[in-house]
This record gives structure tokens, sequence and C-alpha cells, in this order.
């Protein structure tokens, strides 16, 4: 408790020092405020934070927000950006959309954020989103998958895939790497992320000059695909899709392997999880299946296993897809700001979208939609396991 | 080639709801209940044989028989808890269909609590490979499935004809009142017809549990109400009607989905039951008694 009110205080004191000297300049420019006298007080880059920390969906705010504090931390342990500390200021909103644009509104009026990580889930992030694109607030969303949320404005980007991005991708790895001429397709008509994977799906393996040979849907709830999976048979393709969640992808694959339908299963990161909803007994029906996911917690790489193995001593659990992610969103910033030079936020914005940045999840670009441009993990099942297989980008 | 196989993929899960009909129609015609929990029945069954095969890590005749027995007992246990009062008192039917509801919600609320309300995964039950008979190729699950159904139905019927417990089932279905005065226990044929059914549905568990390998709290409130439409069509009270309706409804939805669309499979499924109430509300094996009034 001293120790908060310490900082605070010092904050204060600094802040106050700040604005005094940016007075006594008479409003110079921002970079000559921050190389100067400041940068010897110990100003920080003050880094604004939304997710929910409590509430129905707090298991993504957690993970994402426990991310984001350790990517701070091994940045201000490097350093910091361009000379100075960040200092990661983040609230709680509950997943709610009005307490999120309250608690936008506090970071940027009373905490004078240079840039925004969040929000978490999709609903506050648009509202959070139409706010920041007002104040020309650079802001990145670790996880909001919606598509409107980058469309909102220039200065909004994203650090996950957005659903439909992930079909394609599955195309393209067809197409390239497993040589595949026909494919079909069944998934969940009642369901937006299933429905958005197929159809992106569709389109990039015709493009890529494969035939689809069905394209079957299913209602949210059924238990029997036979009907679906007989007819697929019949086309005999190489591969069929199966963008679902991990329940029935369990019992789709238990019943196409009944049936004798022998392509391989492709899937999205939907299938994560498929492991603990198939028995022992009927693994070889998910054998030689690949899907795609943000990471995977089986690769080699050292950065991930280290940042693995630190999330698990400082928070007790297992780090998940949010904390990943929202580590990779946070470190993007740091490093637009740092190839900006400067905290103004149109030069963030600018950094952002020319930035080139080495994550945990791999190397990341930035599409003319701010949505992010890189290798997925390509995932197989092997003896019971998850199998890295390889990155790969379409 | 293919609508054969469609055919077949139709019995198998046609099968399963013939299975679950026969108990709706043993019960509706002893009685004249729609018993409603019946659908959380199989749920109870296939979350049996999850504790004993799983669980207990016993071997599978033992999950498979412990599972029938359980049902059995609990199908006698729901129909004293229950019905039983209301029979006995006469009550009007309705009285006894909110009952069969609030039973329902309670089994589904029960094991949400028990087990929790996700998946889970089963293993496979009984392995052998396909047969294949020409071209046509059909699942050792759709095998077990239609030849299980039929040895139950023809051992029911067996039952129902040539036993003194079933002469007592017919007696007591015909005319109650009259079936007691000639020495017949009602109440224990009454409760008998319910463990009865309750053991069938569990059968339909053991086979759904091994054609879908994954149980959960809800998986019987959509199934119960198939099983019932097929009760209807094929004629609620009769035995064989209940294996043809159930048949029928499978392989209808198993055509819908392959030739229609997948998008209008429960319509279909309710409205075969709506063609059936308008046109021939006996449904097609049942016999057309007039309402006494």
């Amino acid at each position: 408790m001293m120790k908060k009110r310490l900082l605070a205080a010092v904050l204060a004191a600094v802040m106050l020092s700040a604005s005094a000297t940016g007075c006594a300049q008479g409003g110079g420019n921002t970079d000559s405020a921050a190389a100067g006298s400041a940068a010897a007080a110990g100003e920080t880059i003050k880094i604004g934070g939304l997710a929910p920390l409590t509430g129905n969906v707090s298991v993504y705010g957690i993970a994402t927000n426990n991310g984001v504090k350790l990517a701070v931390d091994k940045i201000n342990k490097a350093g910091g950006v361009l000379g100075k500390q960040i200092e990661y200021i983040s609230y709680d909103e509950k997943g709610d959309a009005i307490e999120a644009v309250n608690a936008y509104n506090k970071l940027v009026q009373d905490d004078k954020v240079v840039a925004l990580v969040g929000d978490v889930t999709s609903k506050p992030t648009i509202a959070v989103a139409q706010k920041a694109v007002k104040d020309g607030l650079p802001m990145i969303t670790a996880t909001g998958t919606a598509a409107d949320i980058t469309k909102a404005g220039d200065n909004i980007f994203r650090a996950c895939f957005i659903d439909p991005f992930q079909g394609e991708l599955m195309a393209a790895y067809a197409a390239q790497k497993l040589g595949a001429k026909t494919a079909a397709i069944i998934y969940d008509n009642g369901d937006d992320y299933s429905t958005g994977v197929a159809n992106a799906f569709e389109a990039a393996a015709k493009e890529a000059g494969m035939t689809i040979t069905n394209k079957e849907a299913y209602q949210s709830g059924s238990v029997d695909f036979k009907s679906q999976l007989t007819k697929i048979k019949a086309g005999n393709p190489d591969v069929v899709m199966v963008p679902v969640y991990y329940s029935d992808v369990a019992l789709i694959a238990v019943q196409a392997k009944d049936i004798g339908l022998s392509a391989k299963l492709l899937g999205a990161d939907g299938w994560d999880g498929v492991l603990e909803k198939i028995d022992k007994s009927n693994l070889d029906a998910v054998k030689d299946c690949y899907f795609c996911s943000q990471y995977s917690a089986e690769s080699s790489d050292p950065d991930l296993q280290a940042f693995l193995k630190t999330y698990k001593e400082s928070y007790g659990a297992d780090a998940n897809m949010f904390a990943v992610l929202g580590y990779d969103a946070m470190g993007m910033m740091a490093a637009a700001i740092e190839k900006a030079g400067s905290t103004d936020s149109d030069k963030i914005v600018e950094a952002l979208k020319g930035i080139e940045y080495k994550g945990l999840t791999g190397n990341t670009t930035f599409d003319e939609n701010r949505n992010p441009v890189r290798e997925a993990v390509i995932t197989t099942i092997a003896d019971g396991k998850y199998k890295f297989v390889e990155n790969f980008k379409k | 080639m293919d609508f054969f196989s469609q055919i077949i993929n139709g019995l198998g899960i046609g099968s399963i709801y013939a299975l679950v009909a026969l108990g709706y129609s043993m019960v509706y015609g002893i009685v004249q209940l729609i018993n409603f929990a019946h659908g959380d029945i199989i749920m109870v069954g296939a979350y049996v044989v999850f504790v004993i095969l799983i669980m207990m890590n016993l071997p599978l005749w033992l999950a498979v028989l412990g599972s029938i027995l359980f049902c059995g007992l609990i199908g006698v246990v729901i129909e004293r808890v229950a019905y039983h009062r209301l029979l006995v008192r006469d009550a009007p039917r309705i009285s006894l269909l909110i009952t069969a509801i609030g039973v329902s919600i309670f089994l589904q609320n029960l094991f949400q609590l028990l087990f929790g309300s996700d998946a889970k995964s089963m293993p496979k039950m009984f392995s052998f490979s396909p047969l294949q008979i020409g071209e046509l190729q059909i699942t050792s699950s759709t095998v077990l499935n239609i030849l299980v159904s039929v040895v139950m139905m023809a051992g029911l019927q067996l039952m129902v004809s040539k036993m003194k417990i079933g002469k007592a089932m017919r007696a007591t279905s015909e005319d109650a009142g009259a079936a007691k005065l000639m020495g017949i226990n009602t109440n224990t044929t009454i409760a008998f017809t319910f463990g009865i059914g309750s053991a069938l549905a569990s059968a339909g568990a053991v086979l759904y549990c091994n054609t879908y390998p994954q149980i959960k709290p809800i998986m019987g409130g959509l199934l119960g109400l198939k099983a019932f439409v097929a009760a209807v069509l094929g004629g609620i009270g009769s035995i064989p009607g209940a294996m043809l309706g159930g048949y029928l409804l499978g392989v209808a939805e198993s055509l819908t989905n392959a030739y229609i669309s997948s998008n209008l499979t429960d319509a279909v499924v309710f409205g075969i039951l709506i063609i059936v109430l308008l046109v021939k509300p006996a449904g097609l094996l049942g016999k057309n008694t007039r309402e006494k009034v």
C-alpha cells in the first residue's frame, strides 16, 4: 500500500514537471520534450489497457492482461522504449461495452495514455474502437476477432487472426503442402465462426485451383452426420475441411472413420481441445488431420518456451492463446513506438502499419485492413498427442 | 448405391428412435400417459455406462447390464414417487403430463450438478468389421443398432402376447378396473411396464453411446421428442408401430439431410407429427378407438 502511494506521488510529481516543461517550452513538439529533461527525471510512456478482469468473460481478460504485463516487464527490464520505462495502466471493464467506454475516457482524459492495448472481447472492443478513431489514438486489440473492429478506422489494429483468414490459410496449405486437388466441407450453419471459415475456405480453395466436391451443412446440436459424410465420401475428395469446435469435431471424425471416409480432415483453431473430447479407443479417427492455430505450445521456439515458463511461475497457471496474444500485442505496440521515435499518435500509427514484428506467434506484418499477416502454426495429432508440424504462411 | 447407403444410415439412427419409442408406446398404452421424462432415462442410462465403464474401469458387459438394471429400477422408482399417487386417485391426465415434464427437468439438472454440463467422451464399445454387401458398406454400429432393436422388439412382442405378465398388461390397458376385479395386481403391472420401458431406453442409450461417442445431460431432450414423434407416427400403444415409426423417422431424416437440406431436418420430423395428427391421428398401425366421454 505504502509503495503504491509513493509511486502515485512520484508519478504525480513527474506529470506535473512534464506539463510544466511543456508549458515552459510554449507547446514545442513532443519529441524534444521527451528527449530533454523528462528522461532524466524518469518519465514513463503510458500505455493503457482494457480487459474484463471480473464477470462472465474474465477468463479471457485475466489471461490477456497477464500476458500484456509480462511483455511490459520484459521490455522495461531491457531498457524500455525510447529510453523510458513503459507504464501500463489497465482497467477492468467487466466485459461490458459501456464500462469499457467509461474506462477508455478515463485512460485518455485522466491518465493521458499514448496508446491502447485492448479490448479483449469483440463487442466492447468495437465500442472502444469507435471512440479511439475519433481521438486518433493508436489501438491494438489482442484477441478481438470480429471483422468490424479494424474497419472502424485507420488507427485500429489487431494481433489475432480473423476467422476467415484461417479458412484461406488452410485452403492454401491443402493445395501447396498436401497436394490436394479436391476438397469437401462440412460445417455448422448455425454458427458464425464455422460459416465464416467454411466460406473463406471454399473461395480460396477454388482460387487455388481445387475442386469443391461437396459442401455440407448441419444444424447446431446435431449428433448424426452420417448422411452428410456419406455424400462427401461419394465425391471422393482428397481433404475434408471441418471448421467447427472440438466437441463436434470428435463426433464428426469418429463417424467419418466409421463409414470408411479416408480423406484427410482439416480444421481451424476451434479444434484445439479435441483430444480431451475423444476417447483413446477412437483416436485413430483424428490421425493424419491438420489444423491451424495462432501458436503451438509444442513449438520449439525458445522465446515461446521461456514465456510459457515465466507465465507459469508468475501466475501459477498455464498460459493460453489469450496470454500469448496479449504478450505479442503489447510487444507490437512498444516496437511501433520505438520505431516512430516519438509518442505522437500519427507517427505510432504509421509505424505500426509498416511494422515487421517477431513475436511468440511468429513474424507479423499488417495487411491493408490492419489485420495480421503471419505464419500460422500447423498442428497434427499423432500417438494421442498434438504434434507441431510447421509454421505456414499463405 | 448412394441412395441405399442413406437408407441404411436412416435405419441406424431409426433403430435408436425405435427402442425409445417402444417405452413411450408401452407406458401410453397402459396408463394413457405421455411420459416426457422418458428421453432423459436414455441420458441416465448413458451416464451409468460412463460411470461403470470409465470411472470405475469395469468390463463392458457389466456396464451394459448395470445400466439396464439401474434404468429399469429408476423407471419403477419414478413411477412410484412421481406418478403413482396421481394414477390411483385418477387425477386428470394433464397433471400427469406436467409431472412428467417436472421429472425431466429434475433429471437434467441433477446430472448437470453431478457431472457438469460439458460433454463426456465415450469409448468405442463394440468393434467388429463393417458388413460389405456388394458395393454397399454397412458400419458395425448400424448393424448392431438394427439387430438389437429387432431382437428387443421381437422379445417384447413375445412377452406381451405369450407371457402371464403380458396378459396382465393387455388386460390393464383394456380396462384397469375390470382387470383388478379379475384378480390382476394392476399396480405391479403398471410399475413393471415403466421398468421394462426404461430398460429398453437404456439399451437405446448403450447403442447411442456406441454410435455417437459423446454424452451430455441435455442429450435426452431432442432424442426423446423425436422418439415420441416416432411413437405417434407408428401408432402409439402398438409395439410394431413404434418400431415402424422409428425406422421411418430415421430414414426421413437421413433422406432430408442428403437430398433436401440439413436445415429442414427438424422441420420434416415435426411436420410428420402434424400431418399424422391431421390425417390419421391413431398412427399407421394404431387402433382407432373412440375416446370414452
